[in-house]
């Protein structure tokens, strides 16, 4: 696939119908800035002609009285603004808010590469197949410094932090190859944190899963990691007594011991595991120890992942099927 | 013109009342600075501690709050000897300017001694934040932001401590300057803008105590 | 300099330059303008130190492939770049070097309130630099001049410690030449110089004088943050011990973003300046301009998350600062229709400083606008960290800030050293200088907007056509500095001398000699008067 053309473009491609509205956005600022760059020069370069000094000792006519005029263009750019301002912000939203339904698709940053791992258990190093037309979530860590996820022809970055998830999402329209930059400076090789994000057909992707052979869900190596963490000896399917069910968990509102309400995203299950201590369900005691430094990042996704995979609390078959991860997360989405 | 001038009057000043207002309007845009500078510390302690609310009350129960509730007496003790040193300096008494001054000074290294002792005892518990913290005693989900308290303590405590050491370099300067008597009541400037500086010096003081050692604390 | 001054004719006049000879007169000045003197000259070489830098950044990009130097190399040069121009030159370039040479000749002082303190903020300056000059030698710093946690406090192995103890140390000089300010401008005015009287380079000084005392303190114990989670492990920002990242982009931006408004302020105030003298005119909506610099100082502490726009701050939170980023704008707008309505029914004349003003105002213009498009959410999360950041910052900095800058020194030259430049290659210095900036800075507008992602040292090839052009117009840029500075020192021995008022221009500092005498005025000035007041006829040209 030739994906660094050599040619002399002044304009990027566009891989979405988001990636439009921002340059809609963009097109009508870039306006606003020309006409009232150009209208400031040319009343300079008129003014500077007409009221030329004419002798030595000539000096400018006194100030006429101006309050209207101050008022007027102090009120029109404010106009101009509010409205850009109102329009910056519901594209800023669309893009930022996934939808309900999306596929959830799992990147770790690390110094100097990208790593994804499909729903269905791929890995990927630097390039992300994905499905054209539909709605893909990204949920994004990283494993050592600030990066950012940045893919020009969807005109959306989202930074990736250390120690939470952030997330990213799209839904691309056009098969092809798009570039994808690190765009959060990360040290040395921070130019060469570059990949592909390979829009294919949903045939073309069937296809393509199906040449990576055999592989197991990410659920199912989460499943595994359950147990040998040996997390089910106190999380169990069975009994609430010791912990907590964590069956139709996700997504839900978790009542908290000091009786607060947290919603159970991603974020809360990391600080789940990681630091039980921080939110303590009510009715239990803080009795889980952590897993901090005991898990990788990739292991923790996979945890989430089977977490995720035991439903939600609106999924009425609760089974942990691998199947079941798109569908069940999907329903639960926001 | 300059050769008109009175001595202890600056050559740029029209007169001492402008001298003494420049003087001083310069001290309190000095402590505005100083404010902001220990307010990025304040906002980073308000940040975590509301994150992380149960290690720092128990970061907070491990700090020894008598000698953090005999400082602040020792402090406002300070404070007060300095307002005296101000007014001796203003009624031209020399010798009560002297003793009140190194009273201050001697206020001062007081509190220094104790935070001496206290830094001491918590370098023995190793809590003091890097590798060699007592990560163990505490419940190991907790200790990362234990000692994220012991990091801010630290650093809001040295600072402060920091100030404190340049205040009694500044009083013992005075205490020279006030024996060979180079105050008098239309010129004290001196003497007042080290008073301000050390009453601010408190009050961080009085912020930092309730902020460290108490809060939570009953609970 | 001090030397070239001693013709006969003009002994008989003492003046600051040839009072007092010898290193020691200099290097112990408590004079305000001998300490502006020092502050050009030091400012000056870290402005060619960057510059050097820019060179080598340029030169990198002018191919894809990053072949030239090394990633580390890279890194490194534009690291430094971006702090020696933005602590080293460009924050305190007006405010120490014109700023003090004036505002005590504007408001009718002999000196600023704290000369001791004016001089020791000098030295400060000089340490920091010291400091950071080390550093570079030593090897440099690769963090970005934004110092990002963690990378910063954990993952380089450069001389952060010492490059941020360097602006640590810088950072106090800006504070005493920030409260120098305040205090002069407070309580040295001559008799009836009412705060409406004052001319608007000290408005702008002032509300500039404002963010350096409220800001920088925060810049301060923010390095020393950094410091010591590097030294000593203290963890504050480190997610190891529950630290937040984030927190430091809130602490960091805290201070830069309003250190934007100290770089530009100052160059807001020179343009008017020069319009109100070149145009023989008072700048229209005079209050109203005033009130705008503090204004903008204020409202300048509530916008720092715009640069957080992505950073994983709340959506909401996004919200308001782009909006209240909005209305920063406002006041912006509003000093750039007053400049232009001054021109009106004015007397203009196209003199040099005029040139870099009228320039000022095109490119601040394109700059500020472009501002907005990042400000603007939907169109930041497509932009942020790209060339269109570069470009729109190197559009205030250098073609508004530097414009200024340069505008000032040319029209001000005159009064520092007494000599007159040459009127043909100043033209033609703005005008390469104009030129050569469009030409480097607005492909970068394209680039950004293409995805080239900033602090890249290599890139993919179709980006090519445009990095070339704009490596060819830092050449360009690069000629059109270099002239200034021949012909400026050669005028120091050569040039025709200057009467008190080349310009015919009013205010206080035109109607003293040009040098000024030490203590500025041979007797206080008393004001009774609106500044530019240019409805009286004024004083013929002396030149
Ligand atoms: C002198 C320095 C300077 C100045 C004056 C400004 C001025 C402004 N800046 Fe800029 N900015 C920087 C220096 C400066 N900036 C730097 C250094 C960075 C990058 C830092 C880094 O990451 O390394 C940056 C980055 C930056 C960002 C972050 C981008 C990103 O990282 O994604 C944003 C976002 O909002 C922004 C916005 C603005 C705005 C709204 C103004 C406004 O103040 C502009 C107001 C002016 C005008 C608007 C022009 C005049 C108006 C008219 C003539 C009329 C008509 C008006 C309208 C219709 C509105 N700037
Ligand atoms: C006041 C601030 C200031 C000034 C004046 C400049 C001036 C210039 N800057 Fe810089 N710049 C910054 C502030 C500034 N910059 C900052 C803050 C950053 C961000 C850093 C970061 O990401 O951390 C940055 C980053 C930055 C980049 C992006 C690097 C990257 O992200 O990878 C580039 C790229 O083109 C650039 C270019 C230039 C050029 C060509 C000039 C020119 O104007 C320079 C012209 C000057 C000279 C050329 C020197 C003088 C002349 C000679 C010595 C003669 C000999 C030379 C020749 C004949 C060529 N700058
Ligand atoms: C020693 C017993 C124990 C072990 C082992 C244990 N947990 Fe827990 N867990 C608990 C208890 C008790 C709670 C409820 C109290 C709390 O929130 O801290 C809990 C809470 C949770 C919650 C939040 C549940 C909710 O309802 O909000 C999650 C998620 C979780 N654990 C996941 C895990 C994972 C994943 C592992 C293994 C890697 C694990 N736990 C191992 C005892 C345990
Ligand atoms: Cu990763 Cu830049
Ligand atoms: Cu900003």
């Amino acid at each position: 696939m030739n994906l660094w053309p050599k040619r002399f473009p002044l304009f990027p491609e566009t891989a979405s119908r988001l990636a439009q509205d921002v340059d809609q956005l963009y097109f009508f600022a870039l306006l606003v800035t020309a006409v009232f760059s150009l209208l400031i020069a040319a009343l300079i370069f008129y003014f500077i002609i007409r009221f030329r000094r004419r002798s030595e000792d000539e000096v400018g006519q006194p100030e006429r009285a101006g309050l209207w005029l101050e008022i007027t263009w102090s009120v029109i750019p404010l106009v101009i603004l509010l409205f850009m301002f109102g329009w910056g912000s519901k594209v800023f939203f669309d893009i930022r808010k996934p939808p309900r339904g999306a596929i959830e698709y799992y990147v770790t940053g690390k110094q100097w590469m990208w790593k994804f791992q499909h729903p269905e258990g791929p890995r990927e190093i630097n390039e992300l197949h994905v499905p054209l037309g539909q709605d893909i979530k990204l949920i994004m860590t990283s494993e050592d410094v600030i990066h950012s996820f940045y893919v020009p022809a969807l005109r959306a970055k989202m930074d990736v932090l250390p120690g939470r998830y952030t997330t990213f999402w799209f839904n691309a329209e056009k098969a092809g190859a798009y570039r994808l930059f690190c765009a959060e400076y990360c040290g040395a090789e921070h130019s060469y944190m570059r990949g592909s994000i390979i829009v294919m057909e949903p045939d073309d992707y069937e296809e393509w899963l199906a040449t990576r052979g055999q592989t197991t869900a990410a659920a199912k190596t989460g499943a595994d990691l359950f147990s040998a963490q040996t997390c089910d000896t106190c999380h169990r399917s069975d009994s609430a007594a010791q912990a907590p069910i964590l069956h139709g968990l996700f997504g839900k509102e978790e009542q908290l011991a000091d009786g607060s309400l947290v919603l159970v995203d991603e974020n809360y299950l990391r600080e789940s595991i990681l630091n039980p201590a921080a939110k303590v369900v009510a009715g239990y005691n803080a009795l889980m120890p952590t897993y901090q430094g005991r898990l990788s990042e990739e292991d923790l996704v996979g945890l989430i992942l089977y977490i995720k995979s035991l439903g939600g609390p609106d999924s009425a078959d609760a089974s942990a099927s691998n199947q079941a991860t798109t569908q069940a997360s999907s329903d639960r989405e926001e | 013109m300059a050769d008109a001038h009175p001595a202890g009057l600056a050559h740029h000043f029209e007169s001492f009342e402008q001298q003494r207002e420049a003087s001083f309007f310069g001290m309190w845009v000095f402590l505005i600075t100083e404010i902001m500078f220990f307010g990025g510390l304040f906002a980073a302690y308000v940040v975590y501690r509301s994150a992380h609310e149960e290690a720092f009350v128990l970061g907070s129960s491990l700090l020894d709050i008598r000698w953090g509730a005999f400082n602040t007496v020792v402090l406002i003790g300070s404070s007060l000897t300095m307002a005296l040193s101000v007014w001796a300096a203003r009624t031209s008494k020399r010798k009560l300017l002297v003793v009140f001054l190194l009273l201050t000074v001697l206020l001062g290294s007081i509190f220094l001694g104790v935070k001496a002792i206290e830094y001491s005892h918590k370098f023995h518990e190793h809590l003091v934040p890097g590798p060699s913290f007592a990560m163990d005693h505490f419940p190991a989900d907790e200790a990362p932001y234990v000692q994220m308290f012991f990091n801010l303590y630290f650093m809001m405590t040295g600072l402060h401590a920091l100030h404190m050491v340049i205040g009694i370099g500044l009083l013992l300067s005075l205490v020279v300057m006030a024996a060979r008597g180079a105050f008098t009541p239309e010129n004290h400037n001196l003497v007042e803008g080290v008073g301000l500086y050390w009453h601010f010096v408190d009050i961080v003081w009085i912020f930092l105590f309730p902020l460290l050692y108490l809060l939570g604390r009953s609970a | 300099m001090g030397d070239q001054m001693t013709t006969p004719a003009e002994r008989k006049r003492l003046n600051y330059l040839n009072a007092d000879y010898g290193v020691k007169s200099w290097l112990l000045a408590t004079d305000h303008k001998r300490i502006a003197l020092l502050y050009l000259l030091s400012i000056t070489v870290f402005f060619f130190l960057g510059g050097l830098m820019a060179v080598g950044i340029r030169l990198e990009l002018a191919t894809p492939a990053g072949d030239l130097v090394q990633p580390d190399t890279y890194n490194r040069l534009f690291t430094m770049h971006g702090i020696l121009m933005i602590f080293f030159f460009l924050i305190p370039s007006i405010p120490a070097v014109f700023g003090n040479f004036l505002i005590p000749l504007m408001i009718g002082a002999k000196d600023l309130a704290f000369p001791k303190i004016n001089l020791a903020s000098w030295y400060v300056y000089s340490i920091g630099g010291l400091f950071t000059l080390w550093s570079l030698i030593q090897g440099g710093v690769d963090t970005g001049w934004t110092f990002y946690t963690p990378f910063s406090t954990t993952y380089s192995n450069t001389y952060v410690i010492a490059t941020a103890l360097g602006i640590f140390i810088v950072g106090f000089s800006s504070i005493m030449t920030g409260l120098n300010f305040i205090v002069t401008i407070h309580r040295m005015r001559a008799p009836g110089l009412t705060w409406f009287r004052l001319p608007l380079f000290i408005w702008a000084h002032y509300a500039t004088s404002l963010i350096q005392i409220l800001g920088t303190p925060v810049l301060a114990i923010t390095i020393l943050l950094v410091g010591a989670e590097r030294l000593f492990h203290i963890g504050i920002f480190d997610p190891a011990y529950g630290g937040d990242p984030v927190l430091f982009q809130h602490l960091f931006w805290f201070y830069s973003h309003p250190a934007v408004y100290i770089m530009i302020l100052p160059s807001m105030g020179v343009i008017s300046e020069i319009i109100a003298a070149f145009a023989r005119k008072r700048i229209f909506g005079y209050k109203v301009v005033a009130f705008a610099s503090v204004t903008i100082a204020v409202l300048g502490f509530l916008v720092w998350g715009h640069h957080m726009f992505v950073s994983s701050q709340s959506p909401f939170t996004g919200v308001v600062f782009s909006f209240l980023s909005m209305l920063v704008a406002i006041p912006s707008a509003v000093k750039v229709f007053n400049w232009t309505a001054t021109l009106f029914e004015g007397s203009v004349s196209l003199d040099t400083p005029m040139l870099y003003a009228l320039g000022f105002i095109g490119l601040f213009t394109i700059g500020g606008l472009t501002g907005i498009m990042l400000a603007n959410l939907g169109i930041d999360i497509h932009v942020h960290d790209t060339y269109f950041v570069v470009a729109h910052f190197h559009y205030v900095m250098v073609g508004g800030a530097i414009m200024g800058y340069l505008g000032g020194l040319h029209y001000w030259w005159p009064k520092i050293t007494g000599r007159l430049y040459p009127v043909f290659w100043s033209k033609l210095a703005a005008l390469v200088v104009f030129v050569g900036f469009n030409l480097t800075f607005f492909p970068q507008f394209l680039l950004g907007y293409l995805g080239m992602p900033r602090r890249y040292y290599s890139y993919p090839e179709d980006f090519q056509v445009l990095n070339v052009m704009s490596s060819a117009g830092a050449t360009v840029l690069g000629v059109g500095y270099l002239i200034p500075m021949i012909y400026l020192v050669w005028s120091m021995r050569y040039g025709k001398r200057a009467g008190a008022n080349p310009w015919g221009a009013v205010g206080l500092e035109w109607e003293t000699p040009s040098p000024p005498p030490t203590f500025n005025f041979d007797e206080t000035p008393t004001v009774d008067h609106e500044a530019y007041e240019y409805t009286s006829p004024t004083e013929t040209r002396v030149a």
